[in-house]
């Protein structure tokens, strides 16, 4: 059976008028502005764009007004630039929260949203990658199948997508329960 | 005709339209190769055993290569509305694409332009952006997972990584999921819900359930639900209506998982191999 792990109420929808929205070209930036912002220490959240803004494939970074001039501008320091910065003024969809484990044996598989990654308990080498739909998905499957959870190339560091964010967070609860 | 729309992963490979030919475990178009380990080549290389027990002939493919940017996916949407308008298919299968709302709103355009309309069938990322768009009702069948399943369920999701807790968890019940996705017109005209069970289902309700043979362990693999929907795109391509292809290809896809003796460990092309044998003993 799946275990599940996370958060099982629906959220109220809240707007929070001091928080604005950081845009960019593609998730990859996102996913580096996250890394940088979160190891200096501001306190943003990836969440879901608006629906006035959303073309397919996209993430947004939720962060505190007050501080967009020094957040962009240690965003510049890696060639970042956001392509919009504004407020929030209507509620943001939260990332899925809910992740999944299911014992195979030896094997841990973990899901999070549509992303599955499974591994070797005893190996921890990384067996399978399944699910997903957008098109890093069999290049990351590719790139990190046969590989040892401590040196197999991670999502957010060879991915461009949600599906790429989502099987991030499988691989991260893969790490913590295999104690890598 | 039957034509199969994919990416490949593969940041240097063209844009090729073009038929296609299975080698072993590789698709062959002209002078370029692709592997067959999940993905849309897997679909393919599924699809193309199917036609060769129906005697038909190959697929016809649009494929680019993309990782992820999703510049590849970009210039084959551009594509195929320039030239779907002057083609003539009779089976149009989606699969692994960049959802973009914007861009896929022009290949919908396009495929109404066609002298006839093509029964289409989408997985993968078409699937995604054929909900986000709210165009889902406009294809004839989407080949979802459970968890794709919750995604189509979810009025509010506009991706699978945004599906709402409370719909996506376990308790949700596959034919409660399958009545909100339809109520909410976020499904297409037939279902196939892959899974433990799989789900065959139209706005009526659950037409069939396939629950034999079973075997849990093809969930992990990589590429099994890309397998369903190249045996089933293959069927429909075929002449067989969707309902009965849909059946068939759930029996099949399982059997052949079964053959392979699969561990969570097994890669997608040793299932591959055992849809032959499958398709004999299922049809």
């Amino acid at each position: 059976m799946f275990r599940a792990l996370g958060k099982k109420k629906a959220k109220p929808d809240t707007i929070n008028e001091d928080r604005g929205i950081l845009v960019f070209e593609n998730t990859t930036e996102v996913i580096r502005a996250e890394s940088i912002l979160k190891a200096e220490g501001w306190k943003i959240k990836v969440m879901g764009p608006p629906p006035e803004i959303r073309s397919g494939c996209d993430l947004v970074i939720e962060f505190p007004l007050i501080e967009e001039l020094s957040i962009t501008r240690k965003l510049s320091e890696i060639n970042i630039k956001p392509t919009q910065v504004v407020p929030i003024n209507s509620p943001l969809l939260e990332p899925v929260d809910l992740l999944l484990e299911k014992e195979y044996g030896k094997y841990l598989m973990v899901r999070a949203a549509n992303m599955k990654i499974t591994v070797d308990r005893a190996t921890k080498m990384i067996v399978n990658v399944s699910g997903g739909g957008c098109p890093d998905v069999p290049y990351l499957a590719g790139e990190m199948v046969n590989r040892h959870l401590s040196n197999a190339p991670q999502p957010r560091d060879i991915g461009y997508t949600l599906c790429a964010y989502a099987l991030q967070l499988a691989y991260d609860r893969v790490v913590e329960q295999c104690s890598v | 005709m039957f034509g199969i729309v994919g990416t490949v992963p593969e940041d240097e490979f063209p844009l090729i339209s073009d038929a296609v030919v299975l080698e072993d475990d590789q698709i062959i178009f002209g002078n370029k190769r692709v592997a067959v380990n999940r993905g849309t080549p897997a679909m393919i290389a599924a699809a193309i055993k199917t036609l060769e027990h129906m005697d038909r002939p190959n697929p016809f493919c649009f494929l680019v290569g993309d990782i992820g940017s999703g510049e590849g996916s970009k210039r084959l949407y551009k594509y195929l509305a320039d030239h779907l308008p002057d083609s003539s298919f009779k089976t149009l299968a989606f699969h692994y694409f960049q959802p973009d709302v914007g861009l896929f709103k022009k290949v919908v355009a396009a495929i109404n332009k066609m002298p006839t309309r093509p029964t289409l069938v989408a997985d993968a990322g078409f699937m995604y952006v054929a909900k986000m768009a709210g165009d889902a009702p406009f294809f004839d069948l989407f080949t979802p997972d459970a968890g794709e399943l919750a995604y189509l369920a979810d009025e509010k999701a506009p991706h699978p990584f945004y599906t709402r807790g409370f719909i996506l968890h376990e308790e949700n019940l596959i034919p409660d999921l399958i009545k909100r996705a339809y109520r909410h017109h976020n499904a297409a005209s037939y279902l196939l819900v892959k899974g433990v069970e799989d789900f065959i289902a139209s706005k009526k309700g659950i037409i069939e359930t396939v629950d034999n043979p079973c075997e849990e362990i093809l969930e992990p693999i990589g590429g099994t639900g890309d397998t369903l929907t190249g045996i089933v795109s293959a069927l429909i391509a075929s002449g067989m209506d969707i309902e009965s292809a849909s059946v068939k290809a759930a029996r099949v896809n399982r059997l052949a998982g079964l053959n392979a003796k699969p561990t969570p460990a097994t890669q997608v092309y040793d299932i591959i191999k055992q849809i032959p044998g499958a398709l004999i003993e299922i049809l």
